[in-house]
Formats: structure tokens, C-alpha cells, sequence
């Protein structure tokens, strides 16, 4: 997030797109509830009825994998109407040129042809955007699992750029995570593109201060991501894997491929706390440490650097991660891996990482820093670009209108997008097996519009199969008009409802992430 | 804290004060006279004060004296003025106190109020004990004004999390006010007045078939206990001391504090972290009673290796790392660096991810790691 999540109570005009955020992250819609107590205006762009889009004052029910078509008819309508932030765009930003020429094209009416919102809706939405004092953007996975991810995104900072809603109090451009510590792994370089703190692996100012550092020649080509190692495994030339804490067989789209990836590795080594479909695979399986457990530090949605502490004894014979990898680390022969505790892991990253440089495990005690914090007694930085972008300038993209990678035809005629739900989090490795969750949501349901329940011959409460070109499970059908006519949605949560059999149909080029959100299916009644 | 910079600054910027207990003290712009008082550690007695919700006024224990009125008001609705002369005790006003805190016991008739005994288990919920703290500090057992008693418990509320108990409710509103002003969920509601004042759901209904999302907030501003932590409550008779360990919800990426309980090595419960610099008190249900995970019996207890016959099976720390690191170094010997892949946690500690990264770029000269970034 650009800016911290105390600013959710003070924009004057929301837009909140792809995030069901009442559901994932219950505790910031607190925050937005109040800043509509204190009268701020709200738009809700999302194909489903969600429950923050019945607190909207406009409510844009867009199809699944059509936002870059709604936002650049908003562009063009702040652009048409004189809503430009014109200092901002002259002192802050570049390519606003030829962005503003290719907008020109774009009229609302085109985005409802493509998005289905009304044109009179989207002009409204970027009237009211535009004109903000202080307009805030929110969004989630909606707005990144799709091919499109990158350009939904500067879809977005393009909003941005032109009305100069950033750097300031209540403004911004917010992704929420949604693990957490997911912000954390990328901040310490677990990532094939860049070092600790976002450095780039490709500069040769950071190759040579890390092979200082680590005392060994680095790789001078940025690795590659997870889908690409994964094809690589299955086609036999990826060999050996260390997996920590994720169920890839079951998380990831595409299930079969997945299985297949994995079982053709020569050696698989797991870390995790319980076991499952991926464990059940590996040559060797280790037991970790689980949260309350162990001492670390996490980093939330807003860069906010913070200690988790152990409680209790680990179970059995579990260790921590840490000193799991440098027990490997040591056997294999690799040097720096001589750690005492938790603290000196993270002291060293901190040594390393320019946006940590200022932080150390006792200056965090009380969770006060927002990254980056270039050196001791600096406060840290709750607000980004607040007076200059990362690179300088912020730049205007030229983005175009792409269709998902599947789109509904005669086969397979229905939209079906997925997420998650309030009380259950990702593939229930851990609300599963708390107490008491089971009660609220004890199975996965497919929430499908009353009129299709008919239309289709489907019946409320009753079984159904739901197929894709990659695969069919079967799925128990709830009426609700949550779901728009033609599109239907369930979470990813049960592992007995393999909706991830069915997802995979395509990746966004740039940064490899699945298209989780849209799948064409077809349904019928057992 | 940032009121007592705040007061500081006042004191510099614009000389405003009030006597309180014969000495002058500053005081910021819209404080209220109960906000002073506790900055200056007066130990003005509440019930149905919440510092996150807006004052309520109801209660009337938090009366304090001011020149010029001839009633005693109560300070957490009254903002100070320039020159107000305020005292915050005097025998009156604890005569007064304690006759309130008599009416007050009477109708809470759980934990053997009549006896002079509230016995309120912590594990109830954060701010369980303050009637029974203040019963103590009045020395009142709720024998003067026996009888009505507001509410009555739903027992046949099944739900796992939230227990009501509503023979102990004192009507303070906290549960509603919280419900409404920080969630907005308007979940719960009053019914009727006086002594009839009953706390429900919207239609009287079970919390499940409420717009309630079990998010846990009007256990823990609950004065009394009659709202409780049902979850929590299963440890009762645990023994073991009630620990508190400051940490961070292990689900989404908000980040929100907690502390977590434990008795000797199980974990009890969960309270929200009030002074949480991303959550200030908030939870959601994830974060509130979906802890008990880490104790599953599922858990990973031991390594394992899989053996000749093709099945997993335990092995000793040794064994399991000498066998993990045998096969990344016959992949880099026989099939070079890029041979190798890591994929680290974002739900482990930065320590995890940390080592993952390094694993593979100080052992193997590659860059051939990546995180899950959805599982
Ligand atoms: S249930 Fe508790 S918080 Fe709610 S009104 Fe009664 S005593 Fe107050
Ligand atoms: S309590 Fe809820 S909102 Fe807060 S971090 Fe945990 S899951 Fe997220
Ligand atoms: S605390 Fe002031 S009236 Fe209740």
C-alpha cells in the first residue's frame, strides 16, 4: 500500500475494485465503514454483489476480466471533463501525451459495450474520482490473477497519475495482501528478480555486493518463477526442490499439471506444519515450527515491520524454518549459515536490505516502522511518493483491452470466478482445524443467480458438476443473487472441491501469475 | 500517548487550563473532563466508557464535582471549558459511586454477586473484570437492591464462539456501540427499557441468523462477562497460569496484533492487542478464534524420509537433513545449478524467506527462487 492503513478513514472518494474486502480483510473495511460514516463516497467496481458493493453509493457490476475496458473509459471521461490534476501532470509525471491521445478513443459507451456498466455509471465513477480531494484506490487479487494482472494495475496508477490522488494523506493506490506475511517473502528476496529490499539481480552495483556478501559468484540472470520451474520439473530438466509452507499440489491452477510437476522431480524436500497433497509427494518431509511458536517478524499490507513472538513449546519434534535451511545449508557446505536465533537471521537481512537498513530486531519491538527506513533514527515512511516516485517520475502506460485467455462459448458458457470467504483462509490448512469454523461454513457451495438456478435446470441446495476444458468436480449449488446472471463464484478453500482441477487457462506475461479469476465452465444437474 | 504530546502542546500554544484537584492543568481542545483525569492518573471509576467508542453517558459512575453546576456530571461526556474548577473524589461523590455500583451489582446475578464474591474468569473476554474490580473497590455485594436483574441468557444460542450470558448484563450498551461504530455491522440491538432493557439481535434471533460476523468485539469490550469467549471458556479448569504472549494474527495481510494466551504449553485464547498499531483493538473471526490450529493433532511431529518400499517414514533429524542435502548436491553435480528450485512461505516469518533466498543464491549462484503467492 502507498499509504497506511489508518488513511482508510480519510479519503473523501473511495474506489475499491477486485477487493471483496468485508470477507479478506475484515479488519481495514472497519476502517472504510467509518471513513463512510464520516461521509466519504464510495465505488464499488466487482462482478459480484459482494457486501461492500451494497455499502456503495455507485455500484459498477463489471464482467469477470473486464476492468481495463471500465478504466479507460473512466480515463476518458477525466480526461474529456477537465478533471486533470494539470500541476501533477507536469511536474510529476511523463507520457502523458500519447496517453491522453490514446484514451481519446475510448468513450464510456465503448467500455459498457466490452464491461457491461453503464456508460452514465462509469461517467459518473470518474467524476467523482476526478474531482476528489482525496481519492483512494483499493484493490486485491481481482485486480492480479488474470492475464491482464500488470495491465489492470497500470490501468489504475494511470487514474492515478491524472488526478494527483498520491502522496498525501487518505490518497493512493492500495493493494491489500492477502497472506500475512506475503509482503515479508518478497521484501527478503525470496523472489527470482531481485536481492533483499527489492534490489535488482540484473545490476552489477548489486552482483558485486552480493557476492561480496555471500562470499560466491552470483547468478547474473534473474531466475525464473514458480510456473516456469513447475513446467520445467514436469518436463524433466528442473531436478530438485525445496518447498516451504505451501500446498503447491492443491494452490496453484491447473492441479493435474501440478501433481504431474512435482511427482517428476528426482528429489522434493517439504517444510511445512501439517501434512498434505504436496508433502504426501516428497522424499523428504520436515516439520516446522508453526506461528505462536517461534519468534520472527512479519510484514503487513501497508510495509509495517512487526514481531510475532513464540507462546508455547513446538509440537513434537518441530524446529524452525531458519534453522531447518541452515542445518541443509551446512550439510551442503554453503558458509553464513552459522545463525544463533531468529534475531541474528533477521539482523543480517537488515544489514543487507536498503529499506531496512535503519531497522533492527529490538527497534521493532513495537511494530512502530513502515518500510523504507534508510538508516537508524530515520521515522520510516507510512506515506510513498510523497514528493518523488521510486524511478522520479511516475509514467502514463498505454494500455490496451486484451479478452481473458478463455472466454464463454457453446461448451462452456458460464463465467465462473473464485476467492475466498470470511471465516475460511486459503487451501484451511489452518481454520480447518480450528475449532468451531466448521459450524458457520461446513462445505463449499457454488453461488449461482436464482434465474440461472432455473434457467439451468440446476436445484437450490443440490448437487451439480461443474466442468472445464481441464477437468469437472461436482459442487452444491446456493441460490443468491450475489452471482450476476451468467457468472457463478466459490472459493478455493475445500480440498475435496478441487476448483483448482478447473482454473489455469492462462498467465500474465509479465509476471507469470494465474489467471485464478476467470474460467469459462459449464454446469449440469446430478 | 499522542494526547499527552498533544497536551503539551496546548500547554505551550495557548496557556488553557482547569483546576483539577486544586492543581492547574492543561488540557487540549475537546478533551473531555474523564480524558484529563486519567492523564493525570485520577482514578475516576467507568462501566460504560470504551475509549474507542464515542462517550455514552450512561452509567454515571464517572461523575466528577465542578464549580457552578449544582449536580455532579459525568465527566466522559463533559468537555472541559477554560477555568473549570473540578474535583474528581470527595466523600459525596463516592458515597454516590457506591450506592450506583449497589444498584448495579443487583442486577447482575451471575458469579454469585449476592455473596460479595463476582468471580469473573479472565478467559471471558478482555475487559471481563472491571464490574468485579470495581465491586471490590466498593466493597458491594448487590444485597441492597435485590431483584430485577435485565435479560435473560440464550442458551439456546449454540453458536461455538460467543456465549451469552445475559443474567449478567448491566445494560452499558458497549456491545452495541462497538457492533455499530467500529465494525458497522449492527448485528446486536436493545430491547425495551429500565429494568426490562434486553441486549439481542436484530429480530431477537440466534447470532448465526444475524448479520453478526462472530468478529468477537462485544465479547472483549463486554464490562461483565455476559457476553463471553466460549472458545476460551473450554480452558476454565485448565491448569496453569493465565500467560500473555504480544504477537501478530496469522491469516491476512493486515497485520493485526494480539496477544495470545496460554496456560503451561497449550494455547487458550486470544485478545485483541488494544494499543495494535494496525488493528487498535480490531479483529476479525479469523484472528480471534481460529487459533487453535497449531495444536491439532494433524501436526507435523517428527521428519520423514521416504523409504526403499516407496512410503514415508519418520527418521531422525540427522537422517532427514542428510538425505535433503544429499539430493540438492546430486542435482547440482549431475544437472547444474539450475537444476535446483525454491519456493519459500509468505505466511512463514521474514527468517524463513530470508534463508530460502540465500540457500539457493550462496549455494547454488542462482536465482532460481520464488514465493507461493497464493496458497
Ligand atoms: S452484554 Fe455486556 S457489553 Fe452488552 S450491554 Fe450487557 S454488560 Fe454491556
Ligand atoms: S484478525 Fe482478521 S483482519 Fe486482522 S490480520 Fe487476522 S485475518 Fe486479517
Ligand atoms: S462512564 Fe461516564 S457515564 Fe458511564
Amino acid at each position: 500500500m502507498s499509504n497506511p492503513l489508518s488513511d482508510m478513514e480519510k479519503p473523501d472518494v473511495i474506489f475499491a475494485i477486485g477487493t471483496n474486502m468485508t470477507e479478506c480483510h475484515p479488519v481495514a473495511a472497519t476502517r472504510l465503514k467509518r471513513a463512510l460514516r464520516n461521509g466519504a463516497k464510495m465505488i464499488v467496481a466487482d462482478p459480484r454483489r459482494i457486501p461492500l458493493a451494497e455499502m456503495a453509493d455507485l455500484y459498477l457490476p463489471l464482467r469477470v476480466g473486464s476492468d481495463v475496458a471500465l478504466l479507460l473509459g473512466m480515463a476518458h471521461v477525466i480526461a474529456r471533463e477537465g478533471l486533470i490534476d494539470q500541476e501533477f501532470l507536469e511536474t510529476r509525471t511523463t507520457g502523458s501525451e500519447q496517453f491522453l491521445a490514446h484514451v481519446a478513443e475510448f468513450t464510456p459507451e465503448w467500455a459498457e459495450s466490452i464491461c457491461g456498466v453503464p456508460a452514465a455509471d462509469i461517467e459518473q465513477a470518474a467524476k467523482w474520482y476526478g474531482a476528489a480531494e482525496r481519492g483512494a484506490i483499493y484493490y486485491t487479487l481481482g485486480i492480479t490473477e488474470h492475464i491482464c494482472g500488470v495491465d489492470n494495475v497500470q490501468s489504475l496508477c494511470n487514474l492515478v497519475l491524472m488526478t494527483g490522488n498520491i502522496g498525501r494523506p487518505g490518497t493512493g493506490i492500495n493493494p491489500m495482501r492477502g497472506q500475512n506475511n506475503i509482503q515479508g517473502a518478497g521484501d527478503c528476496g525470496a523472489i527470482p528478480a531481485n536481492f533483499p529490499g527489492f534490489q535488482p539481480v540484473t545490476d552489477p552495483a548489486n552482483q558485486a555486493k552480493f557476492e561480496k556478501l555471500y562470499g560466491k559468484k552470483v547468478d547474473l540472470e534473474r531466475g525464473i518463477t514458480k510456473v516456469r520451474a513447475l513446467e520445467r520439473a514436469a518436463e524433466k530438466t528442473m531436478k530438485a526442490m525445496l518447498i516451504v509452507g505451501e500446498n503447491t499440489a492443491v494452490s496453484d491452477p491447473d492441479r493435474k499439471h501440478c501433481e504431474h510437476a512435482l511427482t517428476s522431480l528426482d528429489h522434493l524436500v517439504v517444510i511445512d506444519i501439517f501434512p498434505n497433497e504436496t508433502t504426501a509427494l516428497a522424499d523428504v518431509v520436515l516439520p516446522a515450527t508453526a506461528w505462536g511458536e517461534t519468534d520472527g517478524v512479519y510484514t503487513n499490507t501497508e510495509r509495517r515491520v512487526q514481531r510475532v513472538r513464540q507462546a508455547v513449546p513446538p509440537q513434537g519434534e518441530a524446529r524452525p524454518e531458519w534453522w531447518i535451511i541452515a542445518q541443509i545449508a551446512k550439510r551442503c557446505g554453503i558458509p553464513g549459515f552459522e545463525y544463533e536465533s531468529a534475531k541474528d537471521v533477521f539482523n543480517e537481512l537488515c544489514s543487507v536490505s536498503p529499506i531496512y537498513r535503519g531497522l533492527d530486531w529490538d527497534r521493532i519491538d513495537k511494530g512502530e516502522y513502515h518500510w523504507p527506513v534508510p538508516e537508524a533514527g530515520h521515522p520510516g515512511t507510512p506515506v510513498l511518493h510523497e514528493t518523488e516516485f521510486k524511478n522520479g517520475r511516475g509514467v502514463f502506460t498505454v494500455v490496451g483491452y486484451r479478452d481473458p485467455a478463455e472466454v464463454v462459448d457453446d461448451d462452456y458458457p458460464v463465467w465462473l470466478t473464485t476467492g475466498r470467504r470470511l471465516q475460511n483462509y486459503h487451501t484451511r490448512t489452518m481454520t480447518g482445524r480450528a475449532s468451531g469454523i466448521d459450524y458457520l461454513q461446513p462445505e463449499e457451495f457454488l453461488e449461482v443467480h436464482p434465474d440461472n438456478v432455473t434457467a439451468w435446470g440446476l436445484e437450490d441446495g443440490g448437487m451439480c458438476r461443474m466442468s472445464s476444458s481441464r477437468g469437472s468436480i461436482e459442487i452444491r449449488v446456493r441460490a443468491t443473487d450475489k452471482s450476476p446472471r451468467g457468472t457463478v463464484f466459490c472459493s478455493f478453500g475445500f480440498g475435496d472441491v478441487r476448483v483448482n482441477d478447473l482454473t489455469g487457462s492462462g498467465y500474465d506475461p509479465v509476471t507469470e501469475t494465474a489467471e485464478l479469476k476467470v474460467c469459462p465452465v459449464r454446469l449440469e444437474r446430478v | 500517548m499522542t494526547q499527552t504530546s498533544d497536551a503539551i502542546e496546548a500547554r505551550t500554544a495557548s496557556q488553557t487550563t482547569i483546576v483539577l484537584d486544586g492543581t492547574e492543568v492543561p488540557f487540549c481542545d475537546g478533551e473531555t473532563l474523564y480524558e484529563i483525569s486519567r492523564r493525570h492518573r485520577k482514578e475516576v471509576p467507568t462501566l460504560c466508557y470504551d475509549d474507542r467508542l464515542d462517550a455514552f453517558g450512561a452509567c454515571r459512575l464517572c461523575v466528577v464535582e465542578v464549580d457552578g453546576f449544582r449536580n455532579p456530571v459525568a465527566s466522559c461526556t463533559t468537555k472541559a471549558t477554560p477555568g473549570m474548577v473540578v474535583r474528581s473524589t470527595s466523600e459525596t461523590l463516592e458515597r454516590h459511586r457506591k450506592t450506583l455500583m449497589e444498584l448495579v451489582v443487583s442486577e447482575n446475578t451471575g458469579g454469585s454477586a449476592r455473596n460479595g464474591n463476582i468471580d469473573v474468569d479472565p478467559l471471558r473476554g478482555l475487559k471481563s473484570q472491571e464490574l468485579s474490580n470495581l465491586a471490590t473497590r466498593y466493597e458491594v455485594d448487590g444485597t441492597r437492591f435485590a431483584g430485577a436483574t435485565s435479560g435473560k441468557s440464550r442458551q439456546d444460542d449454540g453458536n461455538p464462539f460467543i456465549l451469552r450470558d445475559y443474567d449478567k448484563c448491566i445494560s452499558c450498551y458497549r456491545c452495541v456501540r462497538v457492533c455499530a461504530e467500529r465494525e458497522g455491522d449492527y448485528a446486536i440491538s436493545v430491547m425495551n427499557r429500565g429494568f426490562h432493557t434486553q441486549i439481542t439481535t436484530e429480530f431477537d434471533s440466534k447470532l448465526e441468523d444475524s448479520a453478526c460476523t462472530f468478529c468477537g468485539q462485544c465479547v472483549q469490550t463486554c464490562p461483565t462477562g455476559a457476553l463471553a469467549d466460549r472458545k476460551a471458556l473450554r480452558d476454565a479448569e485448565t491448569p496453569g497460569e493465565l500467560k500473555k504472549t504480544r504477537t501478530v494474527c496469522p491469516y491476512c495481510g493486515v497485520g493485526c496484533s494480539v496477544d495470545m494466551l496460554s496456560k503451561g504449553d497449550k494455547i487458550v485464547g486470544i485478545h485483541p492487542a488494544m494499543d495494535g498499531p494496525a488493528n487498535q483493538g480490531a479483529l476479525c473471526i479469523k484472528g480471534q478464534y481460529a487459533f487453535d490450529f497449531i495444536q491439532h493433532p494433524d501436526r507435523l511431529q517428527t521428519p520423514m524420509i521416504r523409504a526403499s518400499n516407496g512410503q514415508l517414514v519418520p527418521a531422525t533429524w540427522d537422517e532427514a537433513l542428510d538425505r535433503a542435502a544429499a539430493g540438492f548436491l546430486a542435482a547440482n553435480r549431475d544437472h547444474g545449478r539450475h537444476s535446483i528450485y525454491a519456493i519459500a512461505s509468505g505466511r512463514a516469518p521474514h527468517e524463513s524467506a530470508y534463508s530460502v533466498q540465500k540457500f539457493i543464491r550462496a549455494g547454488f549462484a542462482s536465482n532460481h527462487v520464488d514465493n507461493c503467492s497464493r496458497a
